[in-house]
């Protein structure tokens, strides 16, 4: 024992000294928040207006959700076409899947990113218990003995899957996960296509029957997916607060902490895989008998980030949010993104209303919208003079919006090559927006909306497939600047490892 | 489920008598907590070497030593998270080297820890009922269904942590339950984090600086809770503080530690002026190192 090797802190002072930086690098962000919102400083609204929203914070859970399910009901009634009712019928599913994805993720804190698979393990099991693949004359279960096969077929699953990953966090557990999500596309693609069908998938699949009946309308499965989602959601929301749910989060917030507790912090990961695949490969069944058909494809990649945009946009951790944002994002990103006039009105309708509640005073909004204005009657009437072929090209906008902008934007002939180049400078504009500040920001906006406005009309909009998936991102993108938390999602502090 | 702790948890496990006390084979009275020549190393590095160290019945035992002294690697290799390279580790009548940390916690062993590590975005109450999760058996669909065992189990979890909660009187008194743990104050942290690891029922409690960043008064007060605890909870507490007065203020018997190696133990006044804890804390004396040249 050398005298150099002795800390030079006596007793005493070492106790307040490593408080204080502990104190000091402790997450604090949450707490401001958590204050502000408490009961007497909260802001309401004056008169009667105040005294329901009070009246609103004190129902309960399960009102919410009837009422939510109530109004998800009666939405057919109110006269949804073939297409609005497909996009509603897609949109449960993959709300029942974010419902899933929220047990493993937003619970238990597990970045899976193989959900995907558990999802495509519950429609080729319903496949392949309700078509001709196997055997002579093909297995024909009805509906109330394949369901629970395949949901206890995918926890099963579920297990074997958390099993080697189970001792693994963060980005191996989303790598290794990420593999068996690509793997299982790969066996539905290539192993014994006799049975699986391959590529070509397996088609003629039963509709949802059982007890004489059978589920043979798309208005049928609308009502059984809203049915579902809501049971779902009410026994979700009961394990939340169980013991059982407990521990999930107290895995997700502090694993060695967790089990000091006495909870054996393995098995509670390996339940809450269990429980996201028994979900998973429940909204598969009913996909897989709504479309009677199953393809690998429909089970891939682009699945899987629609599910976590929706989780994430709604709020990872909340059951709400999950199902609210998945709605939300599949509204979006299926409904009115594929057709040019819908697209067309989110497009500028987001436009306006960012300049609306973001640009102050009105002095300024007036000043921009009256430069856009002006800039693109000017730039298309030079343009046109000196060649009439660069403004050739109508809008690629159809309806009324179409009919608007064809004096005002520049939509050549020839439109892809100075579309693609338009994109290109719409993004290094677009940086350099968010660099410069104050008035040149002001200067600046006005050529961003009017190239935004050509590039949309040149380009984005005839390619719905790669507008959504812009859309959604830039979406999100907005989102996790302005509310971090989602939609319905509490804000987390971080906890210090 | 205050009452019969023992019994239900010896039921859960199994083992049997040992629990009720008077576990065989040990050395002096009741020894709880029986380390013996316990050795650890990481690589060639020795953090602990050949550590005897016993905590009896409701005995509160202080471990002091220096930064880096491996006091904390006590409580880690105790409590599972590290395996010791050599040596055992005997808590009432059972083996538990090899144990992981969740079988340890719920033979009954519970601690908390020097960085605070509460579950933060979970309320006060749920922090402490997360807790019972080892001492309860509802299966999930139970939980679902709230069929009669999960609806008892849920009630006692809730009598429970409203029972640990009010040890500490005021200070996390009913109108915290449902504020979420960040915002508590740091004092208040380390006080829930002594009642969610009392919610465990365990028989050893191991403190880690317990009044680490609490100011005199709070030190004052939760040096007199932790004498409170054999007494009132019936547990043994084995606590690491740097606060001399926290450990004269509580202490059945103090062991010093320095480099891994015990270099001390005894009452607090004869650990304090053991010369090696002097030096280990000072360093040597420079007119003794001169004479001794």
């Amino acid at each position: 024992m050398s005298l150099d090797a002795q800390p030079p802190a006596g007793p005493a002072e070492a106790g307040p000294a490593e408080a204080g930086t502990a104190a000091a690098a402790g997450p604090q962000v949450g707490a401001d928040e958590w204050v502000a919102r408490q009961a007497g400083r909260r802001e309401y609204l004056p008169s009667w207006l105040g005294e329901a929203q009070r009246g609103a914070e004190r129902i309960g859970w399960w009102p919410r959700l009837a009422v939510a399910g109530l109004a998800g009901a009666l939405l057919p009634l109110v006269g949804l076409g073939g297409f609005q009712l497909q996009v509603g019928i897609d949109a449960l599913v993959i709300a029942l899947l974010a419902v899933g994805l929220n047990i493993v993720v937003g619970w238990a804190g597990l970045l899976d990113l193989g959900y995907v698979a558990f999802f495509g393990f519950g429609a080729y099991g319903f496949a392949l218990l309700s078509s001709n693949q196997i055997g002579p004359n093909g297995i024909h279960l009805p509906a109330y003995a394949s369901v629970p096969a395949v949901m206890v077929g995918a926890a099963v699953f579920g297990l074997l899957v958390g099993l080697p990953s189970r001792r693994l966090i963060g980005d191996y557990l989303a790598i290794v996960t990420l593999f068996l999500g690509e793997a299982f596309v790969e066996f539905t693609n290539n192993v014994d296509p006799k049975t699986f069908g391959g590529p070509n998938g397996i088609v003629g699949i039963d509709a949802i029957r059982g007890f004489g009946h059978q589920l043979s309308t798309n208005t049928g499965y609308y009502y059984l997916l809203v049915i579902v989602l809501v049971a779902t959601m009410a026994v979700l929301r009961l394990l939340e607060t169980s013991r059982t749910g407990r521990a999930w989060r107290a895995v997700r917030e502090d694993p060695l902490a967790a089990a000091a507790m006495t909870i054996p912090v393995n098995r509670v990961k390996l339940m809450a895989f269990a429980f996201g695949a028994m979900v998973a490969a429940l909204a598969g069944t009913i996909f897989a008998a709504q479309q009677i058909s199953v393809f690998p494809t429909d089970f891939d990649t682009p699945i899987l980030i629609l599910v976590y945009a929706g989780l994430i946009l709604g709020g990872a951790g909340s059951i709400a949010g999950a199902a609210t944002g998945a709605l939300v994002v599949m509204v979006i990103y299926d409904g009115l993104l594929r057709s040019p006039a819908d697209s067309g009105i989110l497009f500028y309708g987001l436009i306006v209303l960012t300049l609306l509640v973001k640009l102050r005073p009105w002095r300024r909004l007036a000043g921009v919208v009256a430069a856009t204005v002006a800039l693109g009657f000017a730039a298309h009437a030079v343009v046109k003079a000196i060649s009439a072929s660069a403004v050739a090209g109508g809008p690629g906008s159809t309806g009324w919006i179409g009919s608007a902008l064809r004096d005002w934007v520049i939509v050549p002939a020839n439109p892809t090559v100075p579309g693609n180049w338009g994109f290109v400078l719409l993004i290094c504009l677009l940086i350099a927006l968010v660099q410069v500040q104050g008035r040149w920001r002001t200067i600046l906006l006005v050529p961003v909306i009017y190239l935004a406005s050509f590039v949309w009309e040149t380009r984005l909009v005839t390619q719905p497939a790669i507008t959504r998936q812009l859309m959604i991102g830039a979406i999100l993108i907005v989102m996790m600047n302005s509310r971090p938390q989602g939609l319905l999602g509490t804000r987390r502090v971080e906890t210090p490892t | 489920m205050s009452h019969g702790g023992a019994g239900e948890r010896a039921r859960a496990d199994g083992a049997g008598a040992d629990l009720g006390g008077g576990g065989a084979g040990d050395r002096e009275g009741a020894a709880v907590l029986d380390l013996d020549r316990l050795s650890l190393s990481f690589g060639g590095l020795r953090a602990l070497s050949e550590l005897d160290l016993q905590v009896r019945d409701e005995e509160i035992v202080s471990l002091i030593g220096p930064n880096g002294a491996g006091k904390t690697t006590v409580f880690n290799v105790i409590t599972g998270v590290y395996r010791p390279s050599s040596g055992g580790i005997r808590f009432a009548g059972h083996e538990i080297v090899g144990q992981p940390p969740h079988r340890v916690a719920r033979l009954g062993i519970a601690r908390t820890f020097q960085t605070l590590r509460l579950f933060l975005n979970m309320s006060v109450i749920e922090n402490v009922m997360a807790a019972t999760y080892g001492r309860t058996r509802a299966m999930p669909w139970e939980s679902v269904l709230r069929l009669p065992r999960a609806r008892r189990e849920e009630r006692e979890s809730r009598e429970l942590a409203a029972d640990v909660l009010s040890f500490f009187g005021q200070r996390l008194a009913g109108y915290r339950w449902e504020q979420p743990a960040y915002s508590l104050s740091y004092a208040n942290r380390r006080r829930l984090e002594i009642a969610r690891a009392l919610a465990t029922r365990p028989r050893l409690l191991l403190l880690d600086e317990p009044a680490a960043g609490m100011n005199p008064t709070e030190t004052h007060e939760i040096t007199e809770l932790i004498s409170r605890l054999p007494g009132e909870r019936g547990v043994s507490v084995l606590v690491i503080e740097h606060d001399m007065h926290v450990v004269s203020g509580c202490s059945d018997r103090v062991v010093a530690l320095d480099h891994g190696v015990k270099i001390a133990e005894g009452g607090f006044d004869e650990v304090a002026g053991h010369p090696a804890v002097v030096e280990a804390y000072m360093g040597r004396d420079p007119e003794a190192l001169a004479d001794a040249e």
